[in-house]
């Protein structure tokens, strides 16, 4: 169930351009988030920008009771957060959301496809599964070499970790989503988690169309309240219904969501 | 804190020179009995199960249900809403699961609550509201209705019906026919005279009033040169739209003698205090829950705190103190 709280930010540093790590000591939150959930994180005590921004869960410590964001500083409210220092405090919602559906079996082969910020719920997800030992190939895009995220510590977790980038200066010229159909074609892939922009998604749900191969992938909105009261956040689904992406999301089985 | 509480007259008799601990904060809207001022703006609670896990239901004076239909609606094409200058533009567009579903799955929720519920409804024609209210007049747990004249986010009915007070009074008039319950009408600050489509409802028959709904409104987003909300149009809320909020309600407490839900960017007790001074019986916490789900305790909790303070041994004898 997910908590109130006001919580401390240790640590907070710039990991690319425009975009920041932070850590907070959120032992409640920590304790109960899963891989694909998000928290809906207060920028001030100002009336001005008004709304909370939703942001993945990238990472958690239950030992020590730290959970850490990772965010694009996208608009005035991001850039807000990510002027903070250590010792500020923020008022959290969370943990919210459906996450990412673990799978049971023993043995499978997992391809993780991120593009660009789209890394802050996989690399939560990838350290679940690493810990069920699953194989996971681990597909990072980026813009460019600079903008890619988090790429050391996905090599160090991941059974194969690939990058694309759009000007050819980390590993594939091209976009990420190259990378996971030529892994498609190889045949050795189970199970598809997706997280990035909605062109990147569009594509992997175009790449998995006829394979058989199940697909998750992990929604991005603007959202009023967080917790599925409002209605603002809503996605197109198969049935012709809106679902909200705060609520029912933000992860949807790849299949389920229409691309408008 | 006032000389007279100081001196422990009936104003203060409380401990500490205060007044008193415990004032009366129960209030009458139109016979939907609150056992304090304080509830939600319909459409910004959900169904009230989203804020169980922050909010104790029991607490709050009443709750009031997102809107409902005749029929299920699916809602607008999103975007949906947009963040404005100290507020928000939305354009959800009655997104509802229809009154039978209402009736038979989310109701029996509010069983283990001691809460009055109000329903929100909202039609396209006259008939769809009587309708609306002959099903839910015979179902229990239903302590009034909340009649929508004034969603701005649908083509058909909404804002036109609040838009003019003989309009206005004829739905009023045709629910009135429909229902026993108690019927509190929420009007469109998007009219020239609030005062006078407030004027028809009440000779139509509503037991209360609730103001305001949103504010007609739109953002573009100048990159792409384009409305960014996918209906163009949107309502605007939150504390952009407090002062006109307020001014209504002044308005409208000097002309019609009901009961009034104030509404409109409450974010804390000193603001809801400002609605009440201006005329308010009770008021709604609607934008403030998405930035602070527990706004409406800690608003009632300040409301308290305020009358405690200033030894008020009764919310109602706040309600339009500052008419003078």
């Amino acid at each position: 169930m997910s908590v109130l709280a006001e919580a401390r930010i240790l640590k907070q540093e710039e990991v690319a351009p425009g975009c920041h790590r932070m850590l907070l000591q959120a032992p409640e939150a920590a304790g109960r988030a899963a891989p694909g959930q998000f928290m809906h994180v207060r920028c001030g005590s100002s009336a001005d920008p008004l709304l909370r921004r939703p942001l993945s869960v990238h990472d958690v410590d239950r030992g020590k009771g730290t959970l850490t964001l990772l965010y694009r500083a996208a608009g005035r409210g991001t850039a807000l957060l990510a002027g903070l220092g250590p010792g500020a405090g923020i008022s959290l919602m969370g943990p919210l959301g459906r996450g990412f559906s673990l799978p049971a079996g023993a043995g499978l082969r997992v391809a993780l496809a991120a593009g660009g910020i789209g890394v802050a719920p996989l690399y939560f997800l990838l350290k679940e599964l690493v810990s069920r030992d699953f194989f996971v190939y681990v597909l990072v895009g980026a813009q460019t070499a600079e903008d890619l995220l988090c790429g050391d510590d996905f090599k160090l977790l991941g059974s194969r970790t690939s990058f694309a980038t759009d000007d050819g200066s980390c590993g594939h010229k091209g976009p990420v989503t190259d990378l996971l159909e030529s892994l498609l074609a190889s045949g050795g892939v189970d199970l598809v988690y997706a997280c990035g922009p909605p062109p990147m998604l569009k594509r992997v749900a175009g790449l998995l169309t006829g394979t058989g191969v199940p697909g998750e992938i992990s929604l991005e909105r603007h959202m009023g309240c967080g917790v599925g009261a409002c209605l603002s956040c809503v996605c197109k689904v198969r049935s012709g219904a809106y679902r909200r992406v705060c609520a029912d999301g933000p992860v949807f089985p790849v299949e389920e969501v229409v691309w408008e | 804190m006032s000389k007279e509480s100081k001196n422990g007259t009936p104003a203060g008799s409380g401990k500490n020179g205060r007044g008193d601990k415990n004032p009366v904060l129960a209030v009458d809207i139109g016979g939907i009995f609150m056992k304090n001022p304080v509830t939600v703006a319909s459409g910004t609670f959900g169904f009230g199960p989203e804020y169980a896990p922050y909010v104790d239901l029991n607490r709050l004076g009443a709750v009031v249900v997102k809107g409902i239909t005749l029929r299920p609606r699916p809602g607008n094409l999103p975007p949906r809403i947009v963040e404005t200058p100290a507020g928000m533009l939305n354009a959800i567009g009655l997104q509802n699961p229809g009154v039978d579903h209402l009736v038979t799955e989310i109701l029996p929720y509010f069983k283990q609550f001691d809460v009055p519920v109000i329903v929100n409804i909202a039609g396209e024609t006259v008939e769809e509201y009587a309708s609306l209210a002959g099903k839910l007049d015979r179902v229990a747990g239903i302590a009034g209705l909340e009649v929508n004249i004034s969603c701005p986010n649908v083509k058909k009915g909404g804002m036109q019906f609040g838009s003019d007070p003989l309009t206005a009074a004829e739905v009023v008039r045709a629910v009135r026919a429909a229902t026993g319950l108690p019927l509190v009408v929420k009007l469109s600050p998007n009219v020239t005279s609030i005062t006078a489509v407030a004027a028809g409802v009440a000779e139509a028959g509503a037991d209360a009033l609730s103001l305001i709904n949103t504010i007609l409104g739109m953002a573009i987003d100048v990159k792409r040169r384009r409305p960014v909300l996918g209906t163009v149009t949107g309502g605007l809320s939150g504390p952009a739209v407090r002062p006109v909020a307020v001014r209504m309600v002044w308005q409208v407490y000097k002309e019609v003698k009901l009961p009034i839900v104030g509404m409109g960017g409450i974010m804390s007790a000193a603001d809801a205090l400002e609605f009440i001074l201006a005329g308010a019986a009770a008021v709604a916490v609607g934008t403030a829950n998405f930035v602070n789900p527990r706004a409406t305790m800690d608003v009632l909790e300040g409301i308290e705190a305020y009358l405690v303070e200033n030894g008020v041994r009764d919310i109602n004898k706040l309600v339009g103190a500052a008419h003078g």
